[in-house]
């Protein structure tokens, strides 16, 4: 074939966009696909894929698609600490003469792809997983508001995190921090794939996550249980509520500004460029807009689990609940006016730098306030040290100290001095370590016997607490000392031997992290192991307060077979403590919303176009555009979107758990 | 609202609905929310063109560039259109199938028209060498009043897609709900582009 109709078929793919010189990515390669054919191979010998499809990918489950989420996340996290390992491993050999293993373009790769991976598709997933399993429990309905669009959303996340891993084996990832700033990110500079593969896996999961975003908002706002007004509803829902507008008002702005650098890549127009008028602090601008509400967007629903899990656990209604809700308001709102903060190096001025590093501090208020509620809480309350407390007084803990290291970095002179350090390294990975991934944790733990019906094994549980706590204080405590000597992010070699020392301690803590992860996995393998003697046939393991304890372990498809009646905050302890009884007879057809395979078809297209635009494969990308909006026309005319639980079916599932009950008492 | 049942004083037992509830349906409210999450985007790229929109590179200005009349003809294309959708509307309340899908044709035939006007306006910068990579200015044009463009030409993908189910369907409760949001849509773009005819052509020629 002549190289010009080689070039019009594949575009600017070759061989040469395979990693055959480098051993690390064909090791990487050899293993998940040897561990991906495993897996096929296991669901083909068990006979899995029509389970699997018509339950679990074509699912529009509200709890099925959260768990997918989850499921996704955690994955995920396997990636991106591995990403995390080998940084840290790098930067405790390459000092003087020893070079490291990893080349500085592979090292730019890797911790632009950790950022990545960390906040899109783990930190991301997480929160979206937990907040669909839980919320419309916690309200009382049967479902989200657009059953598809969810698991659609689901998809497209599932779309942009596939992107990120083919980068891996086909051609490579940014080598530009995870926020692709210009003129670094712009054609002169980073002439591959890696930043077209970027923008593009973060456009498909971006739809993903606005659409979802849509989604929880209007089934907050629409699908609350009779008698739940929004000053009762679970603090929970409520920062979830929160997060989901920051999504909405926040990730179209990141959407628009990928859509202008991909106009200035391939288009060659002038926005971000440093001649013909272009500005790249525009990007820094906008996308750091989009940016600052995103941690919040992450924290709140964190907040919110911290929340639910203190109350509980100290068996006393949550102190404070409207300072909860207002602070939770006041922090939305704040998100959007410190965005400044991420660079008072612009040269802005005194007068903006003041501004925004006064607004940045006073986000400290309603936190604080948020930390002593929970404090509060636990005064005189009878707290169980089950594994979700121990993740929440972690998070206390930690989360306090990261709170005040961002204090300071809000004083401009002060960011001045630390700015791009590790210092910051320290101090944000200090409150999403802390916040963050705390926070999901314990929820995990929490509502895990909720989605499946056992609790997980508190033993390997607290081993998962314990090493990610001391390992988070050995891997990020020597990066704020090293910060304070002015050492600065994204270096991958050192000359200074004396620094070596603290990046050996700061690897030796993410050994302990390694350690944590490996025990959380396990406390979900040995609790699957022994479901028999953690079972959850009451509904509610933890006594519980809130509406999504009152139905049973796992909840049926319908949720409620009956709407339930809210009178109070803590909905259903109000019905324990009145001597609520179950109903058992009197039941009704359920109208739900029918399972569908568009969303996996659509993804799946997406990424096809996706593909296509990164290695510039027009044709391609124009007949996948084409097949992409064909197909979702094409499900427009789809109208029988809905069927009912026949009223028998309903009678059989509540009799057998009516069963379950009686022989617990 | 659904919530918003009130609940008499026997409620106050009461822990559970008998009786088959269903929340009211959230999809215009869904739809108004996805507008604002495309306004922000609109809001990004008249940001840019405010920060960027004098920066000329030595090139030529709005001043230079702007051919008023045909814009104003297309303003006329558009805000009519807007009307003609309106009507549509009513006739679709009125459940007459034949008039909102000849209102809804027309309503198309319009957005055509504005967009090939467009196009002609895009074609012929270009040709005179003042396309979107000549400078920051016209970067910023071409992808604000492309971006608008390229919703227009949605909505009509979007109309035709309509017009066909109406044929097929009638004009029940859901197709009258698929209208309503395409007319929300379509109205949508009406004020963007109220604020790009304002913002980039008016104060453009001003200079």
């Amino acid at each position: 074939m002549s190289p010009d109709l080689v070039k019009t078929i594949f575009g600017r793919l070759t061989w040469d966009a395979i990693p055959f010189h480098e051993p690390i990515l064909l090791g990487t390669f050899a293993m998940v696909a040897l561990g991906g054919i495993t897996v096929l191979a296991a669901l083909t010998y068990f006979k899995v894929w029509g389970y699997l499809w018509r339950e679990w990918l074509t699912s529009v489950d509200h709890k099925k698609i959260g768990v997918m989420y989850i499921i996704l996340a955690i994955i995920m996290l396997l990636r991106g600490f591995a990403d995390a390992l080998m940084m840290r491993a790098q930067q405790a050999l390459a000092f003087g003469d020893a070079a490291g293993y990893l080349p500085p373009h592979h090292y730019d790769q890797v911790f632009t792809a950790h950022g990545v991976i960390m906040i899109f598709f783990v930190a991301m997933p997480l929160i979206t997983g937990l907040m669909n399993l839980v919320v419309p429990l916690q309200i009382g309905a049967r479902d989200v508001a657009f059953p598809f669009l969810n698991n659609f959303s689901f998809w497209m996340t599932v779309g942009g995190a596939v992107t990120v891993m083919l980068s891996l084996f086909v051609g490579e990832f940014a080598r530009t921090g995870w926020l692709a700033y210009p003129p670094l990110s712009y054609l002169a500079y980073s002439p591959d794939v890696g930043v077209d593969y970027y923008i593009w896996s973060l456009q498909i999961a971006g739809v993903g996550t606005t659409l979802s975003g849509i989604n929880l908002i209007v089934t907050i706002v629409k699908m609350r249980a009779p008698g739940m007004s929004l000053m009762k509803m679970p603090v929970f829902t409520w920062t979830s509520l929160c997060s989901n507008v920051l999504i909405v008002a926040s990730f179209p702005i990141l959407t628009a500004v990928l859509a202008l650098l991909t106009a200035d890549r391939y288009l060659h127009t002038n926005f971000f460029t440093n001649d013909f008028g272009g500005n790249p602090m525009m990007y820094v601008n906008l996308i750091w807009i989009w940016g600052h509400p995103e941690v919040y967007i992450l924290v709140l629903p964190a907040f919110g689990v911290f929340s639910e899990v203190v109350s509980t656990f100290c068996s006393k209604r949550l102190f404070g609940y409207s300072s909860m809700v207002y602070a939770t308001v006041v922090i939305t709102i704040l998100s959007y006016l410190v965005w400044l903060h991420h660079f008072f190096t612009m040269g802005s001025g005194a007068s903006v730098n003041s501004f925004f590093g006064i607004t940045t501090m006073i986000i400290s208020i309603p936190t604080g306030a948020k930390i002593f509620n929970w404090l509060f809480t636990m005064y005189r309350g009878r707290i169980r040290f089950e594994v979700p407390m121990l993740w929440t007084m972690g998070f206390m803990v930690t989360f306090v100290i990261g709170g005040m290291t961002g204090v300071l970095l809000a004083v401009p002179p002060a960011d001045f001095v630390l700015h791009n350090s590790l210092f910051l390294i320290a101090h944000f990975h200090n409150v999403i370590i802390g916040g963050v991934v705390f926070g999901m944790f314990a929820g995990i733990v929490y509502w895990f016997p909720k989605a499946f019906g056992f609790k997980l094994d508190p033993f390997w549980g607290k081993v998962s607490f314990w090493f990610w706590q001391i390992g988070f204080f050995f891997a990020f405590m020597p990066l704020y000392v090293l910060g304070l000597m002015g050492v600065t992010r994204r270096v991958s070699h050192f000359e200074d031997p004396s620094l070596q020392i603290w990046f050996v301690i700061a690897a030796f803590g993410a050994v302990l992290i390694l350690v944590g992860i490996i025990a959380f996995i396990l406390q979900i393998v040995v609790g699957f192991m022994k479901r028999e003697q953690y079972a959850d046939l009451t509904g509610d393991p933890w006594g519980g307060r809130t509406l999504e304890w009152s139905t049973s372990s796992p909840p049926p498809a319908y949720n409620f077979a009956f709407t339930p009646v809210i009178h109070q905050i803590d909905a259903w302890h109000d019905m324990k403590q009145r001597g609520y009884e179950r109903p058992t007879t009197g039941f009704i057809p359920i109208h739900m919303p029918k399972n569908t395979g568009a969303g996996v078809i659509l993804a799946g297209i997406s990424i096809v176009l996706g593909f296509a635009m990164i290695w510039h494969i027009w044709w391609l990308a124009v007949a996948s555009f084409v097949v992409l909006i064909g197909s979702a026309i094409v499900h427009t005319f789809n109208f029988k979107r809905d069927y009912y639980i026949p009223a028998e079916e309903v009678v059989q599932v509540e009799d057998a758990r009516t069963e379950a009950l009686r022989s617990l008492a | 609202m659904a919530h918003a049942q009130v609940l008499t004083e026997a409620d106050n037992t009461r822990f559970h609905l008998t009786e088959d509830h269903h929340p009211e349906n959230g999809t215009l409210l869904g739809f108004w929310i996805y507008l604002m999450s495309d306004c922000l985007i609109f809001a990004v790229l008249f940001a840019c063109y405010a920060v960027l929109g004098r920066n000329y590179a030595a090139g030529p200005s709005g001043a230079d560039l702007f051919d008023l009349p045909i814009v104003a003809v297309n303003t006329a294309l558009l805000l009519f259109s807007s009307i003609t959708y309106g009507f549509a509307m009513l006739s679709a309340q009125a459940k007459k199938v034949t008039p909102t899908l000849i209102w809804l044709a027309i309503t198309g035939l319009f957005g055509l028209g504005f967009l090939s006007l467009e196009l002609y306006e895009f074609h012929h910068l270009i040709h005179e060498g003042a396309g979107p990579q000549r400078s920051a200015f016209l970067s910023s044009f071409f992808v604000l009043v492309g971006t608008h463009g390229l919703h227009v030409t949605f909505g009509i993908i979007w109309l035709v897609t309509l017009m066909v189910q109406v044929t097929q369907r009638g004009l029940g409760v859901e197709m009258k709900r698929r209208l309503m949001c395409l007319s929300m849509f379509w109205h949508f773009l009406d004020v963007i582009w109220i604020g790009v005819f304002s913002f980039v052509y008016l104060l453009g020629v001003l200079k």
